[in-house]
């Protein structure tokens, strides 16, 4: 499909295609690439750009995501701008190299298509794959609609650069990736100039009196001393998102906080979420609002680092919160975002209860009417004064 | 190819100072190999004896820019930066007469096991770089565990000589041929004895545009048993009893580079060495029988396919 080097253009796309525009417009040094579904269509079309000379991009068809990732290292170490997509199992195989590359402090984007982690194998959302790597070093951002997934990818180049750390872009695969949106993209030469030239400070390649090294053992006496200086970068990411999201917004007119608010300011209780049920949770609250309920969304966007001062900010004054997890941590006590939602508000002077609710695993549905059953037991909450379950699955 | 006056002349670009163990082939093997090129070198090392112990920060032996992201992916990881090469070269953000040449190095353990997969991708695209695999025939940073590269009857952690097992029951992987099936430009086995042989080999290695492969047999004191003083020539009656025959593959035309005036028996190679001390007590025998026919049949095939086109 054409782009014309227009100014903005109103398009239809998928999520997929969406993310590979946007790693065309920025033109990658290289790109390691391994199909998995749902994101192989990004794979595949970055490769037919390549193939067509839309790009000119090194395109590594490497043998596995251990490889792929493997290959964004030497090639990140090296100096080169690199890009990848990847899901599921495939994030799962890669999981030994996420870690490396956030601790060699390689800023490489990857696109991460939510799929449910086998067993049993199944090939639709849930967001087990990006929760199962939440403590490997790198920036999660979290998309919600096609148009999202644009803008972080293109953003996520910038964070990466300025916080020397990688960032993972998550949507929802088929959800997000498969399904056709109106969105608006950017010119190519405003991409050009909004992600610039990458120059990085050292590199295996730079030329240098003292020769770089990349991995070297380190013992106790130097190990937890990078740790700390790779924990504060991240910390520092916060800022650096809200940055970078802002000059976005000043020149392309779209703008992304850390969190997404929506009906909030009055509400008595809210679905805290991630992704594409955002929208369906936003329909519920409208319904709910008719009837005279004050319900409302927050939505997470960035989760690494995690913006808990503003989750706190956010929910005080809230009676009762839902955390809403499309993935299962299997530690009887709710899912990730639960844990750490509710960890952020315990210095609030007056806390709403939290409860956990897992939904939409392996691709099962999530309906207003899921939305408005949790709202209702949110709101039986506030009035009982009792939480019954706190945690429960729901949509099942 | 340089005399050993030019090859002591080069700039030492693997210092001394570095924590691998007194009579471990590896430190000469790469030393020797850092001397086969003019170009400037990049490294890429698997986690193992070599990387342990050359960058214990904020030390390292190597003068070259060099990596380790993991244990079984030092292919993948050169083919990365092999690649953003080519492509800052193509960009011009790399000067055009910048000549630069890329080697991975990797023991038995992240080459024959946890790394063939890796290799074998990075080989099959056709990376432009050398593979080093030092096969000292176990996991020996670990403490000797079996890989697919030890020896038959051999004593390790992982497969001690027991009352009832004695030792390793498998023979080695043929680890070259399965490279050479790849089809690359060139491929060979050396050994650290034989330096004019081994550079040789690196040298054309490094020479030759696209993947190319080296099998370099490491003799390892810790793992054998053996006197430090003794690895060199442990080396040498490897391939004088034809375990570790000296070989190249080059443009599909293999030539056996090394054929012993009198080919060894085995024992000579078999007896000096720690790991095998229980083949030595009655009813070892019959293992090292089943070794030398082993070791025979493979010395043979060679010799019928010496100076053939073999792909």
């Amino acid at each position: 499909m054409a782009i014309e080097n227009a100014k903005e253009a109103q398009v239809g796309l998928t999520g997929n295609s969406a993310v590979a525009l946007a790693m065309k417009q920025v033109n990658p040094d290289v790109c390691p690439a391994y199909p998995i579904t749902p994101s192989t269509a990004i794979i595949e079309t970055f490769s037919s750009y390549v193939a067509d000379g839309e790009v000119d991009t090194e395109l590594i068809t490497v043998e596995s995501e251990h490889s792929a990732m493997s290959a964004g290292i030497g090639a990140a170490a090296a100096g080169a701008r690199v890009m990848t997509a990847t899901s599921a199992q495939g994030l799962a195989l890669m999981w030994e190299m996420l870690y490396i590359a956030s601790g060699m402090r390689l800023p490489i984007v990857m696109t991460n298509v939510n799929r449910a982690l086998a067993a049993p194998i199944n090939i639709h959302c849930d967001h087990s794959d990006s929760m199962g790597a939440r403590d490997s070093g790198w920036i999660q951002l979290y998309s919600e609609t096609v148009q999202e997934s644009y803008d972080n990818v293109l953003m996520a180049v910038r964070i990466a650069e300025k916080v020397k750390l990688p960032v993972m872009v998550c949507l929802d695969g088929f959800i997000t990736s498969h399904a056709i949106e109106n969105m608006e993209t950017i010119n190519d030469a405003d991409v050009q100039e909004f992600v610039g030239e990458y120059e990085p400070e050292t590199s295996l390649l730079k030329e240098s009196e003292l020769p770089a090294t990349y991995g070297a053992m380190s013992l106790p006496d130097s190990y937890m001393v990078f740790k700390k200086q790779q924990s504060e970068a991240m910390s520092g990411a916060k800022k650096v998102v809200e940055e970078v999201s802002a000059e976005f917004a000043q020149k392309f007119g779209r703008e992304y906080g850390l969190l997404d608010s929506y009906e909030l300011d009055d509400a008595d209780v809210a679905i805290v979420i991630f992704n594409s049920a955002t929208g369906t949770t936003r329909v519920a609250v409208d319904e709910l609002r008719k009837e005279g309920h004050k319900v409302g969304v927050l939505r997470i966007r960035l989760f690494r680092p995690l913006p808990h001062a503003e989750i706190a900010e956010a929910l005080k004054g809230l009676k009762a919160v839902a955390c809403l997890d499309r993935v299962d941590s299997f530690n009887d006590f709710g899912g990730p975002l639960f844990n750490e939602v509710r960890s952020s508000i315990y210095d609030l002077e007056e806390r709403p209860k939290v409860i956990s609710r897992i939904y939409g695993l392996g691709g099962r549905d999530y309906k207003v009417s899921d939305a408005r059953s949790v709202f209702e037991e949110l709101l039986g909450i506030v009035e009982t004064g009792t939480v019954k379950e706190i945690t429960k699955y729901i949509t099942i | 190819m340089a005399n050993l006056k030019e090859l002591a002349q080069k700039e030492e670009l693997f210092t001394g100072g570095h924590r691998l163990c007194a009579g471990c082939g590896i430190p000469p093997i790469v030393r020797l190999v850092l001397r086969s090129t003019d170009a400037e070198l990049v490294a890429a090392t698997a986690t193992g004896c070599l990387e342990v112990g050359t960058t214990i920060y904020p030390y390292s032996s190597w003068r070259i820019p060099w990596i380790h992201s993991a244990f079984e992916n030092s292919a993948a990881t050169i083919s990365g930066v092999e690649t953003a090469y080519r492509a800052l070269k193509k960009r011009g953000r790399i000067p055009k007469d910048r000549d630069m040449k890329f080697i991975a190095f990797g023991g038995d353990g992240g080459t024959y096991d946890i790394g063939l997969q890796s290799l074998s991708g990075a080989l099959e695209r056709g990376h432009d770089f050398l593979y080093l695999c030092y096969d000292n025939g176990a996991y020996m940073n670990t403490g000797i565990q079996r890989s697919s590269a030890t020896p038959l009857g051999s004593n390790t952690t992982t497969s001690p000589a027991g009352e009832v097992i004695p030792g390793k029951e498998e023979w080695r992987k043929d680890l070259t041929r399965i490279v050479v099936a790849h089809n690359v430009p060139y491929a060979a086995q050396a050994s650290p004895h034989n330096w004019k042989d081994l550079e040789k080999k690196a040298t054309k290695a490094l020479a030759t545009k696209g993947p190319t492969f080296l099998n370099v047999m490491s003799p390892c004191p810790l793992g054998w048993y053996t006197k430090p003083e003794d690895s060199i020539q442990l080396a040498k009656l490897s391939t004088d009893t034809c375990y570790w025959p000296l070989y190249e593959v080059e443009d599909g035309v293999l030539k056996v580079t090394y054929k012993p005036r009198e080919k060894k028996p085995i024992v000579e190679w078999l007896k000096p060495q720690g790991r095998f001390k229980h083949l030595f007590k009655p009813g070892g025998d019959k293992v090292i029988e089943q070794i030398q026919e082993l070791i025979d049949r493979e010395w043979n095939r060679l010799l019928d396919l010496d100076g053939k086109q073999i792909f």
